[in-house]
């Protein structure tokens, strides 16, 4: 396997051991995001208090590049506010979808890792797919999914 | 059985020693390289690759003979027109059809198998009637039948598969009834690969007097048909699947059902007159052809269809027989990996899944060794359900793949394995 693989380390390590795998009993927040396309599904669940992300937790059935992505998500968000986390999903957006290779990723920390997913299309929806989960759980809209828009990398929640 | 297995054999060797490799330089896309790699084709049942004499004919077409067809009286039209009947007759040959006005060019296997829907379906099945599915189908098979039971009232049955991927034809021949009104069927499985009884089943149907619509989308590519034999009453599949260019299908219907079906379509070529008190439609196969069709792309499916036979359907089938036997009997000495739907009567498919890792990521470092293989549920969600996965890994093969590409595949089975171990 060539460098350039997005299976490096800290991916497969996340993919391994994910963080806040599991359910919260009584979550304020929660919901179901769904790829159509290969399967993948997660459940998210939330508990926000006074604006802020106090707890969070996720389960599902996914590649390694979707439960990487919610793994490293939950640790990026747990004690964000909403707003940060509503900024944190564009930025991260942002990441898969701009066109220049050279711009600068540090503010993502560790998320970084997952900017190679840009270079594989098809793959794109698996790494955003927790993130409109978030954007979803914490607007109440209760499920995301990767197809409910013709752009694909435009966080649109079904609103159920 | 064993004398057939025999003959498939020595065939297949035959065919081998016939030198596949020929086969294979017909093919320039084979030889272009995947980050360095060389390209290792596996998604066969998705799309086939064309062969240069088909990219030939299409740039001839488009350079030489390009016109509107039954339109005009000049040379190019009538050029033009020409060859598209000719690869009309070309597609009634192979598939042993009585007459040329039983093919209908169509725009693929899902268009066709729309066209039975409205053209049939709207027309002569009601509320309370029943269409049998079987567990097998893709979903091109599947949602037109749910739009129309939707639409009047009726009800899909649907025959069960084993373990292994067949359709129980026992169960099968359960669901009939007086209310039965239609058939619909994979002849070969995409998921899976298996080869439907499908000769046996329309022989029921028909006792039962009713129609019997064959998705060939996965058959025509690999085995011989003959749809008088058959006896089906209608037949549909894809040119981009057998060597030919996207865009093109045809639908197979026996004469006097197509002559008895409302027209999907409105538009030009599809009539015989037209005034705005009343239009009279043409007649089959042109009442099912409305507008200018895929005309480059119908006569390239001729010239994809005159490559299979120039190779001989039966060797195709018996080399790609040799490669699913070796493939799956490599698949099986890894630990970890199961192949899904492992019955005996199979074309060159083989799902599988490795413990532990999902579909997209095997699919993903596959890539990164040169490997296409397709991942996802095949839409064919009902079959992942059957198996209770989420999806799975489908390598699928053609003549033009080899023993040394299956090596690589299983090689980088094991090695996606490796970085899983990590
Ligand atoms: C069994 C089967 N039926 C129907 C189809 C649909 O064919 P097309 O997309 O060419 O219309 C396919 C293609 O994937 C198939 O494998």
């Amino acid at each position: 396997m060539n460098l350039k693989s997005i299976y490096q380390e800290v991916i497969l390590d996340h993919n391994r051991k994910p963080r806040n795998y599991g359910s919260l009993d009584c979550p304020t927040h929660h919901a179901t995001g769904h790829n159509p396309l290969c399967g993948d599904r997660i459940d998210l669940d939330i508990n926000m208090l006074d604006g802020h992300i106090e707890e969070i937790a996720f389960r599902g059935e996914s590649c390694a590049i979707c439960k990487a992505s919610s793994s490293m998500m939950t640790s990026a968000v747990k004690g964000r506010s909403r707003q940060e986390a509503e900024a944190l999903i564009r930025e991260f957006r942002e990441m898969l979808v701009s066109k220049e290779d050279n711009n600068d990723l540090d503010h993502l920390g560790r998320l970084k890792v997952l900017a190679g997913v840009r270079d594989l299309p098809t793959r794109v929806k698996c790494a955003i797919l927790p993130w409109h989960t978030l954007h979803a759980a914490i607007n109440s809209t209760g499920e995301a999914t990767t197809e409910a828009d013709d752009h694909s990398n435009k966080l649109v929640a079904n609103n159920h | 059985m064993k004398i057939v297995d025999a003959l498939v054999t020595s065939s297949a060797q035959q065919t081998t020693a016939l030198g596949i490799e020929r086969f294979r330089a017909d093919f320039p896309i084979l030889d272009i390289k995947v980050d360095d790699k060389p390209l290792v084709y596996l998604d066969n049942a998705a799309s086939s690759q064309m062969p240069q004499a088909v990219i030939d004919c299409l740039v001839r077409y488009q350079k030489t003979q390009h016109a509107n067809i039954h339109r005009a009286v000049h040379y190019l039209s009538n050029l033009a027109t020409q060859e598209y009947e000719a690869a009309r007759c070309k597609l009634q040959n192979f598939i042993g059809a009585r007459e040329d006005r039983e093919v209908i060019f169509t725009s693929g296997t899902t268009d066709s198998i729309n066209l039975v829907m409205h053209g049939y379906g709207r027309k002569f099945i009601q509320d309370g009637d029943e269409i049998i599915l079987s567990e097998l189908e893709h979903h091109s098979n599947i949602v037109p039948w749910q739009m129309l039971a939707e639409e009047k009232g009726a009800h899909i049955r649907v025959a069960p598969i084993n373990d292994a991927g067949e359709v129980l034809v026992e169960e099968y021949e359960k669901l009939f009834n007086s209310r039965t009104r239609f058939v619909a069927l994979s002849h070969v499985s995409n998921a899976l690969g298996s080869i439907n009884p499908v000769k046996r089943m329309i022989a029921i149907a028909h006792q039962h007097g009713v129609p019997v619509l064959i998705d060939g989308a996965q058959a025509a590519p690999h085995l011989k048909i003959n749809v008088q034999d058959l006896d089906c009453d209608f037949y549909a599949f894809s040119a981009h699947k057998m060597c030919g260019p996207t865009g093109v299908g045809i639908l197979y219907g026996k004469a006097h059902l197509l002559e008895s079906m409302q027209p999907f379509k409105g538009g030009g070529d599809m009539i015989a007159s037209v005034s705005f008190e009343k239009t009279i439609y043409n007649e089959i196969p042109y009442k099912f052809e409305a507008g200018t069709p895929p005309i480059a792309a119908a006569i390239g499916f001729g010239v994809a269809i005159d490559y299979l036979e120039q190779i001989g359907l039966d060797a195709i089938a018996a080399y790609e027989h040799e490669l699913l036997v070796y493939a799956a009997s490599q698949i099986r000495t890894i630990p970890g990996v199961k192949i899904v739907g492992d019955c005996p009567n199979k074309v060159a498919v083989i799902s599988f899944v490795i413990d532990g890792i999902h579909p997209h990521d095997v699919g993903t470092l596959l890539n990164q060794e040169g490997v296409a293989v397709r991942t996802g549920h095949h839409c064919a969600q009902p079959i992942m359900q059957r198996f209770n996965v989420a999806a799975t890994s489908r390598a699928s093969f053609s003549f033009y793949n080899t023993k040394e590409e299956i090596d690589i595949l299983v090689a980088g089975i094991r090695s996606v394995q490796k970085v899983f171990a990590q």
